[in-house]
């Protein structure tokens, strides 16, 4: 039996922030006045978000969803929902492309503090498979404002 | 159990490393792995022996006519086909129910009639005949799994009472590994009057098959699940079944005599096979079979009855660790969960260590819905898998459960 020690690459993919929105997802449910509602899934994994934002004016008061799936893309969406409140929408498509740099690699994104948490993902733009997992929540959001 | 060694050597790719490990290939029930005399005889074919079917006047294309005319012949004895004629060549299993469905379905299925299926159908199996119903007016009934995973034998004779048309289900489900008792469920289906439809994409590269023990009516395969290449497979059936049928796809090769506003159809098989058939795949596929008879298919099937049965031994003592499925009547394929670590997760974490495993909903989402699972993961062996693949797959799974946390039993 294999008994190295884990490889870095999956323990910096797999760090306890991530598991800990994973198993303790923020900002999990729906609103009872959401502005905004977007369903999203990913076809080839199943990952699904249900996404709901309460915007007054262009400003995000509120985000939460529910999702199904990977420790990446709940964790992703978790960490997305706590950033967004009281974002502009203009910020919140800003945030969204910086995410999508990060995951393709963009190490100036990965320092970016303007990410928070979601900095804890950089990790993932190693594993090219698992780039859409972090995604699905950014792109339910962009679908969201965009409709 | 097989000399692994000495067969792992007539696979070139599974020499190759994955992520600086050895490549350990559990994926079989997607696709296998090819043998040299499979890649040597398309190569050869195209070397010595290319050239259209079934038209040209000279010898090479003659040559080539019956080199695709051999394979027909290969396939057919291997699953004990009725008749040469009733093997028709498809890209693989979808194509072949897809024909099904789309010729002998659209032909006899009218408003208010029922077409059954299973709930551990591969949506290959599914999605045609719903395709198939909804045109029509008719009703899919999908029949029941038991909690262990089979069909439920009386949820299938209470579809049966309304008289189906058409009754589909997989011989072996390519989800959960279930070996179907398919000769019982055909003569059931007659005794009520429908056509039986098996999948037989996960059965015919893990057992020895006879279609005429069956007894169904359509038999689909697909060549790339057992060892062949991609987009080679067959849709075995009753000549007389396919002869009463209209075509299918129109074109060249399927016609016998073609006016400006009709046209009068090719004999059988070939009604069937229209265009410039993937001959190469034929070819491929017969070496396959030739591959598989060298080995045995009865010694296959135990060999990975034997690994099935190490794995769901060596990763349930793993705590925390869910084996879905039965626990005999059972093909090489391990479905599992591991507490709340999603099997995507995993399969990136045993990608790590070189270990190739589906992680997903299997193309069976109505069957994940009844498991109550977002989703498995999936390990599926075949002849050129080992005891040390088990002992890799439990190893680099306890792996896994320490980045989430759990602590190996």
């Amino acid at each position: 039996m294999d008994t190295s020690p884990p490889d870095p690459q999956l323990s910096a993919l797999y760090q306890e922030l991530i598991l800990d929105h994973y198993r303790r997802p923020r900002n999990q449910g729906t609103l009872d006045h959401a502005t905004h509602s977007v369903s999203l899934n990913n076809p080839l994994c199943g990952d699904e978000i249900d996404l709901q934002l309460r915007v007054d004016g262009d400003v995000i008061k509120e985000a939460r969803f529910i999702g199904r799936g990977c420790s990446i893309s709940q964790a992703a969406a978790s960490m997305m929902t706590q950033l967004l409140k009281d974002r502009s929408i203009p910020q919140a498509l800003a945030l969204a492309d910086r995410m999508s740099a990060m995951m393709h690699g963009d190490e100036a994104a990965a320092r970016d503090k303007a990410l928070g948490e979601l900095r804890a993902l950089a990790g993932v733009s190693k594993f090219p498979v698992r780039v859409k997992c972090a995604l699905l929540p950014w792109n339910a959001l962009t679908d969201a404002v965009k409709a | 159990m097989l000399d692994v060694a000495r067969l792992r050597a007539d696979f070139p790719l599974l020499a190759q490393r994955e992520n600086g490990h050895p490549l350990v290939y559990l994926d079989n029930a997607a696709t296998t792995q090819k043998p040299q005399a499979v890649l040597d005889a398309i190569v050869e074919y195209y070397r010595t022996t290319n050239a259209n079917v079934h038209r040209g006047a000279y010898d090479l294309a003659i040559r080539a006519t019956e080199a695709y005319e051999a394979a027909r012949l290969k396939v057919a004895a291997f699953v004990n086909a009725w008749a040469p004629e009733g093997v028709v060549f498809t890209r693989g299993t979808t194509e072949a129910i897809n024909l099904v469905a789309g010729a002998y379905g659209r032909a006899h299925v009218r408003a208010g009639d029922s077409v059954v299926v299973t709930a551990m159908d591969h949506h290959s199996n599914l999605v045609p005949w719903q395709m198939l119903c909804q045109e029509k007016g008719a009703t899919l009934r999908m029949v029941e799994i038991t909690g262990d995973g089979r069909i439920d034998l009386s949820d299938y004779g209470r579809a049966l009472e309304r008289r189906p048309k058409i009754v589909a289900f997989p011989y072996v489900s390519n989800a959960l590994g279930t070996v179907n008792p398919a000769a019982q469920l055909a003569r059931l289906a007659h005794a009520v009057g429908a056509v039986v439809v098996v999948d037989g994409a996960q059965s015919t590269p893990h057992l020895k098959v006879d279609v005429q023990t069956i007894d169904c009516d359509f038999y689909a395969l697909s060549g790339h699940k057992m060892l062949g290449p991609m987009g080679s497979g067959a849709l075995v059936a009753k000549p007389a079944l396919l002869e009463a049928m209209p075509p299918y796809h129109g074109g060249g090769e399927m016609i016998s005599r073609v006016w400006d506003d009709h046209s009068t159809y090719n004999k059988v098989p070939h009604k069937f096979e229209a265009g410039t058939p993937n001959v190469e795949g034929a070819v491929g596929l017969a070496a396959a079979i030739a591959y598989l008879e060298g080995v045995g298919p009865e010694r296959i099937a135990a060999h990975e009855q034997a690994l099935a049965a190490a794995a769901i031994d060596r990763l349930t003592q793993i705590e925390g660790v869910t084996v879905y499925g039965p626990r005999d009547h059972r093909a090489g394929v391990v479905s599992f969960t591991y507490g709340d670590i999603h099997p995507h997760d995993i399969a990136t974490i045993l990608d790590q260590a070189g270990i190739c495993i589906r992680a997903g909903h299997h193309c069976a989402q109505p069957l994940m819905r009844r498991l109550n699972v977002p989703a498995t993961a999936r390990a599926s062996f075949y002849l050129y898998n080992g005891l040390d693949d088990v002992d890799a797959l439990a190893g680099a799974l306890v792996k896994a459960g320490a980045l989430f946390g759990y602590v190996p039993a």
